[in-house]
């Protein structure tokens, strides 16, 4: 049990997988410019985190692994996690258009998005079981929700002040998105040693 | 040999097998949309300006899909050559669309008022207005630091001597601006000539004399000498009704008696004098 909230709360906070990993900066970079929008992209993602974990676990573990086929793990998770997106969104259109009107957008978006394809392969990488990967999907999600949220707080502040003009729009976010994951090194360490 | 054979093998059954399942679920899962739907889409132009009064024209395209009440003329910025189109695909009647264009209330550009502090905050007219109700001597008047200009999605608007001007050539009447303004001097009238008040200053004729010289002082005398009843004095500044406004028998006779010159014609050139 405890190993499973460390993986969950280094996902969030000490591996972020924006802020730390540098994995999904253009979804992070893109959507953040509203708290709805970044709010929507960042529970897409925590759902396709998920599928995707339980749909590309399996196929390592039961598929690829025993037949030797490692090297094929790239093509094949890209593969799957693609279509499975569109399933879910053909899914989602025709049973819950409610849901679909507020992340259906976002979907297509991230369908071979660099931090889905990452927490799948790490979560292999790390050799975590099922459930373990699950936690750290949940986790890696979380963790994209809270930068995404944090960030579109930021930038909107940042858009009422005044700016110089060299450093408008482009520039002042990239330097305002690299002291936010200045002040994520802070977390480094600290999970671990709270169990210790 | 034997190894390539199986990776590309499963390779491509994986990849059968995901496409089988997007095909039967895009078959059997499929939502009917109306097909008018694209056709109405690609008619309107795509500004998302909200004109309409719908969001954007994804919104507006839906509303005349789903019910056959909704005007087609509603288009501001397609004007006449989109309600026609609309008109075509829906089967029913054309309708004019009455093409707007913004004019600014204000025209006390530098040299007719003066700044009464040096502002050096925030380059936005909504931050000018919370300091005293901005720089210039006249707190009804342009605060001049382009919120319109930025807002406009067709550059049409430009600070001309510290004043905010519309290209009417160039304004589509999506009304963006008359939002934006919080001194709200922007409001949208028929593209045609017409004669326009420049000025939305309430306060008493000598109070406004002495702020700017283009001001309105509510004198009247443009209320007496409209031959249609459709100027009126309101909280000191002349109010023009556009529904009486036609068909003048002496065009611009408001504008050649107005005392200070604040009412002006306008048409596709700009603003002038008479």
């Amino acid at each position: 049990m405890t190993k499973l909230i460390i993986i969950l709360l280094s996902a969030v906070f000490i591996n972020n997988y924006v802020l730390s990993k540098f994995l999904g900066i253009c979804p992070f970079l893109g959507v953040s410019k509203k708290l709805d929008s970044a709010t929507g992209m960042s529970l897409a993602v925590i759902f396709v985190m998920l599928i995707a974990t339980a749909v590309t676990w399996p196929i390592q573990t039961f598929l690829l692994t025993p037949n030797d086929m490692g090297y094929l793990q790239t093509i094949v998770f890209i593969l799957v996690i693609a279509a499975l997106v569109q399933l879910v969104e053909i899914v989602l259109k025709k049973y819950m258009p409610a849901l679909h009107k507020s992340l259906g957008v976002y979907l297509p978006l991230i369908t071979t998005n660099c931090a889905v394809l990452g927490v799948t392969i790490l979560n292999i990488d790390e050799g975590y079981s099922f459930v373990e990967s699950m936690v750290n999907s949940l986790g890696s999600g979380l963790g994209f929700f809270l930068a995404m949220v944090m960030f579109s707080g930021v930038r909107s502040t940042i858009e009422g002040s005044d700016i110089p003009e060299s450093f408008k729009g482009l520039p002042v976010t990239l330097i305002a998105a690299s002291i936010t994951s200045l002040s994520f090194m802070g977390f480094g360490g600290v999970i671990e040693n709270l169990f210790a | 040999m034997e190894q390539i054979l199986i990776a590309v093998v499963s390779v491509v059954v994986i990849g059968i097998i995901c496409a089988a399942m997007l095909v039967i679920a895009s078959k059997l899962m499929a939502v009917k949309e109306d097909e008018r739907f694209p056709v109405i889409r690609e008619c309107l132009p795509g500004a998302n300006c909200g004109a309409c009064g719908f969001a954007g024209c994804d919104g507006y395209a839906k509303a005349l899909c789903e019910s056959s009440d909704t005007p087609t003329n509603l288009c501001v910025p397609g004007a006449d050559a989109v309600s026609k189109q609309l008109s075509e695909i829906l089967g029913v009647e054309f309708a004019d669309v009455v093409e707007q264009v913004a004019v600014v209330h204000c025209a006390g550009d530098c040299s007719k008022t003066q700044d009464k502090v040096d502002y050096k905050g925030i380059e936005s007219c909504k931050a000018a207005k919370l300091m005293y109700g901005g720089k210039g001597s006249c707190t009804y008047g342009c605060l001049g630091l382009g919120d319109c200009m930025k807002a406009c999605p067709q550059d049409a608007i430009c600070i001309v001597d510290g004043v905010a001007r519309v290209n009417q050539r160039a304004c589509i009447g999506c009304g963006i601006c008359t939002k934006t303004c919080p001194n709200h001097l922007i409001s949208l009238v028929a593209d045609v000539e017409k004669v326009v008040v420049t000025c939305s200053n309430k306060d008493k004729g000598a109070l406004t004399r002495k702020v700017c010289t283009n001001g309105c002082i509510g004198c009247k005398k443009c209320e007496r000498v409209c031959p249609q009843g459709a100027i009126k004095v309101v909280d000191n500044v002349a109010v023009i009704d556009y529904e009486k406004c036609t068909d003048c028998p002496d065009f611009g006779v408001c504008a050649k008696n107005c005392t200070t010159k604040c009412i002006m014609i306008s048409d596709l050139s700009g603003m002038h004098r008479v």
